[in-house]
């Protein structure tokens, strides 16, 4: 998808609203789901897997040409799975209770699709700088879907933001069935309409589940006849 | 360790715990391979193949090579690795004896590496202390509830096939907010083993 002529600043700025990850590319949808039910779990996701995209980007694009074609997406595995390691210790030394909050989520960040999809269609293909700008680029812009979502869910299910009572709504009852896991598919599915209609407006395509950020793609060879089905 | 014990932790993977409706594991395929009944029952088996084999290998691994020797922090990096092997060790070997099944499950297969149920399952078999049956009995369960959450919603998806959704909510939109539907059905499960064995 990125074209020679791209600057640096449109790589960067993809990952924000026009290649959304999780709105436009549906992709990384299942930590989308599980830890956005309180808008810091998704902040704390969001830029945990922000920091492991944007290392194995780099790595990855450094290494482009010296790892061999035929056993390229195990080496990617391997690398990504090295950091999230690191990146597990850390989190776990130094902010508790993310590790708890985040709980099997964080070492699942190895297959998070966004970071093995980035390596495939972005970061095998290009050199270091632009690699860590679109890393950095399509993190924030999970980390910003995250949050938004989370910060939803929290506001109208706990009727806190950021652990912060909100003024009018925490008189009421809080709808406890946002933080359960149908509101999680509630929010995500109204969320996504928007974007389509966002989308709409501005003459482009529906979201829909495509080949263009699976990691699987190449090898799956679906691609071509239109997706999974 | 009892019968009712192992029943009951079959029974909480697959309802209560359902990987797909309430730990939201395996999203991808839950999304994208639902469409029609076959291909939906097509992938549970692959994955519940991939996640039974998985938990046979990672489970002794982790307790007789990684805990012994101090080795834990090792473990999603190995997991990740003995699967992604597992997985195209598996394709070789149906690709070679058994054609009929490969081209049932080949195109599932790819996609399996990196669908988080089966990673999953793995470290969730760890961090709950289950011992080996245990493990073995509540992987099998993931992978039946797996089953059942595909089978059910593909069968959501037919019917949505021919009813006159909104325009705002037309694509994937309608099919998340089905899917929140089914999974609110699935909140009615708790306490079911709770109430049942205890």
């Amino acid at each position: 998808m990125a074209k020679k002529q791209k600057s640096l600043w449109e790589i960067f700025t993809a990952g924000f609203v026009k290649e959304n990850p999780v709105l436009r590319l549906v992709i990384g949808t299942c930590p989308t789901l599980a830890v956005t039910t309180m808008a810091f779990n998704g902040v704390g996701m969001g830029l945990a897997a922000t920091a492991v995209l944007i290392c194995s980007n780099a790595l990855i694009s450094l290494l482009r040409n010296i790892i061999p074609d035929k056993i390229h997406i195990p080496v990617y595995i391997t690398i990504i799975a090295a950091f999230v390691s690191i990146l597990q210790m850390l989190v776990k030394a130094f902010v508790p209770a993310l590790d708890s909050a985040l709980g099997i989520f964080l070492p699942l960040i190895v297959v998070n699709c966004i970071i093995l999809g980035r390596a495939e269609s972005f970061a095998g293909k290009n050199p270091v700088l632009p690699s860590i700008l679109d890393g950095i680029g399509m993190g924030l812009g999970f980390t910003i879907a995250l949050t938004i979502m989370g910060s939803i869910r929290e506001i109208i299910g706990a009727g806190t933001w950021f652990g912060m009572k909100v003024p009018l709504l925490s008189m009421l009852d809080p709808m406890l069935i946002l933080i359960l896991a149908p509101g999680g598919f509630f929010v995500f599915g109204i969320l996504m309409a928007c974007a389509n209609k966002i989308a709409e407006k501005k003459g482009k395509e529906p979201a829909k589940l495509g080949c263009a950020g699976c990691p699987a793609a190449a090898s799956c060879g679906q691609a071509e006849k239109g997706g999974c089905e | 360790m009892s019968v009712t014990g192992l029943v009951s932790i079959f029974l909480a993977a697959i309802l209560t715990n359902n990987f797909v409706l309430s730990k939201f594991l395996g999203i991808c395929p839950f999304l994208g391979v639902s469409k029609k009944l076959d291909t939906a029952v097509g992938m549970s088996v692959a994955v519940i193949f991939v996640m039974t084999l998985a938990t046979l290998v990672t489970w002794p691994i982790q307790t007789f090579i990684l805990d012994p020797n101090g080795l834990g922090y090792l473990q999603t990096i190995v997991f990740i690795l003995i699967i992604a092997a597992l997985v195209q060790f598996v394709e070789i070997f149906l690709k070679k004896y058994v054609p009929s099944l490969y081209s049932a499950l080949g195109i599932y297969l790819p996609l399996i590496t990196t669908n988080c149920a089966v990673l999953g399952v793995t470290v969730l078999n760890i961090d709950e202390g289950y011992n080996f049956v245990e493990s073995i009995v509540n992987t099998v369960g993931a992978g039946f509830g797996f089953m059942l959450a595909m089978a059910i919603f593909a069968g959501v998806r037919g019917r949505m096939e021919t009813s006159d959704v909104p325009k705002f909510l037309q694509g994937l939109p309608i099919v998340l907010v089905a899917a929140s539907i089914v999974a609110c059905s699935f909140l009615g499960f708790q306490g079911l083993v709770d109430g049942l064995f205890n």
